[in-house]
């Protein structure tokens, strides 16, 4: 993985040529096809490729990061680029005319870039000042788009059709790494943003394993709600009812 | 100046009179939904916090204070139902049975695992948005501590009688929710191999889980 942005342009062509596949041969059909995953068998075998790749290289390097570096510093690096991430979310609720919600983004942005050094101290959420993740994906989904089929994608995991075009504007807009111009620093930035968030998903893929009778769709149906989720507002409320008794 | 006191004091009394009424009712009736998740959360982390060998990943103290604290809280029935979906009906008692105790322990285990990160962190109840005759609200909870704060919502529906309180029946952790995560599982389980096939892969699962103690381990 030497930068995702370049990474991220021959993935995008390997998800075009699957999808064109996957729609030659005929969609998964079977008995337990399921609706929103018609490429079942195809992100089955990605799914496969993508945990060999992590049990080699990815979690070894991010358990060693882990055990190495002190938890401050793994807190400053994580607020580093989630700072990064709020301009991008600012946008984003912009986009969305969500306008309590740039707002907040805005001033996070500001506060921490300002009197966070840089964005290493998260001093806004101290402040109560929330964060409101959102990307170009959920901008879609905002005015209209569905998300699309389950699709999973080499080495980024769990995405959607949708999720997968609007990628490229996360990627080569919304990311403020893409403008460092210093390509052995950005590179740096890429690794290390890459090898943080994985270390920060340690103990969370360790209860995923625990929990799950089938790791796959446990994920993809997990993956699937949250996607669709923040975009359906008002629902809310509902959300989790189950019926009285079977 | 009589007239003011003895004004003042008629209106002091009124007041408390109108007050007065009020605790006694809220002790007689059932806790509310908000305050029990509240205290629930309280007790578990203030808990696992204080307690050494639950900060030192021992899982099997954490169930047993699961187990005690929030089990008695939970209808695992209702969340059992729905996760396996209509074949619950065809389901035998026995095997309705066992489903509850494999699914629960399978729950128990990833929540405990779940909690052996808990360190610094701090539990906030969100204001209630539900009518005062609703038998089936959502509290929304966020776990702060390090990081962004993490998402915990909690279904609760009233169960019938006085005093019988209220009961979780869905639990929602980061923007998922629990019951519908699990149902396509359960669903792929019982096409394949039918009820007793479930059963099957949840106790081998949970065997697994026992064996590596995976959940919790670092």
């Amino acid at each position: 993985m030497t930068t995702i942005a370049r990474f991220s342009k021959g993935a995008a062509r390997a998800a075009a040529l699957v999808l064109g596949l996957a729609l030659l041969g005929g969609c998964a059909t079977g008995p337990n096809a399921n609706p929103a995953d018609p490429f079942e068998p195809y992100n089955r075998g990605m799914t496969t490729f993508n945990d060999n790749v992590d049990k080699a290289v990815l979690k070894p390097v991010a358990t060693l990061y882990r055990d190495v570096t002190p938890q401050p510093v793994r807190t400053g690096a994580g607020n580093f680029f989630a700072n990064l991430g709020d301009a991008w979310s600012f946008v984003n609720n912009l986009l969305q005319l969500r306008g309590r919600e740039a707002y907040d983004s805005m001033v996070r942005l500001s506060v921490n870039s300002v009197l966070g050094l840089g964005g290493l101290l998260d001093i806004a959420s101290e402040m109560g000042v929330e964060r409101h993740r959102q990307d170009f994906g959920l901008t879609l989904g905002h005015w209209g788009v569905p998300t699309g089929p389950y699709l999973v994608l080499p080495l980024l995991g769990p995405s959607t059709v949708r999720d997968t075009a609007a990628l490229s504007a996360d990627l080569f807009v919304g990311d403020v790494v893409t403008y460092v111009s210093d390509v052995p620093w950005r590179n740096s930035l890429y690794v290390l943003r890459f090898v943080d968030k994985r270390a920060s998903l340690l103990s969370a893929t360790s209860v995923l394993e625990a929990a799950a009778l089938d790791p796959y769709s446990f994920t993809r149906d997990a993956y699937l709600q949250l996607r669709a989720g923040p975009a359906v507002e008002g629902s809310d409320e509902e959300g989790g009812k189950l019926p009285e008794d079977y | 100046m009589m007239n003011r006191r003895t004004l003042t004091r008629s209106a002091a009394t009124l007041a408390l009179a109108a007050c007065l009424p009020w605790p006694l009712a809220a002790l007689a009736a059932d806790e509310a939904p908000d305050a029990l998740v509240k205290r629930l959360s309280a007790d578990v982390l203030e808990t696992v916090r204080s307690d050494k060998s639950i900060k030192a990943g021992d899982v099997n103290k954490i169930m047993v204070l699961v187990n005690k604290t929030i089990l008695p809280h939970v209808n695992f029935r209702r969340m059992t139902a729905a996760a396996v979906g209509p074949a619950w009906r065809s389901a035998t008692p026995e095997q309705q049975q066992r489903l509850q105790d494999e699914f629960k322990q399978l729950l128990v285990r990833t929540y405990s695992g779940a909690l052996s990160e808990v360190s610094d962190q701090t539990i906030v109840v969100k204001p209630l948005r539900a009518a005062p005759g609703d038998t089936d609200v959502l509290v929304r909870t966020e776990i702060r501590g390090r990081g962004d704060p993490v998402q915990l919502d909690y279904r609760l529906e009233k169960t019938p009688g006085q005093g019988s309180g209220w009961k979780i029946y869905n639990l929602n952790v980061l923007g998922v929710w629990l019951v519908e995560t699990y149902r396509t599982q359960f669903a792929q389980e019982i096409n394949a191999k039918g009820i007793d096939g479930l059963i099957e892969s949840l106790a081998a699962r949970n065997k697994a889980n026992a064996a590596s103690g995976v959940a919790g381990a670092k």
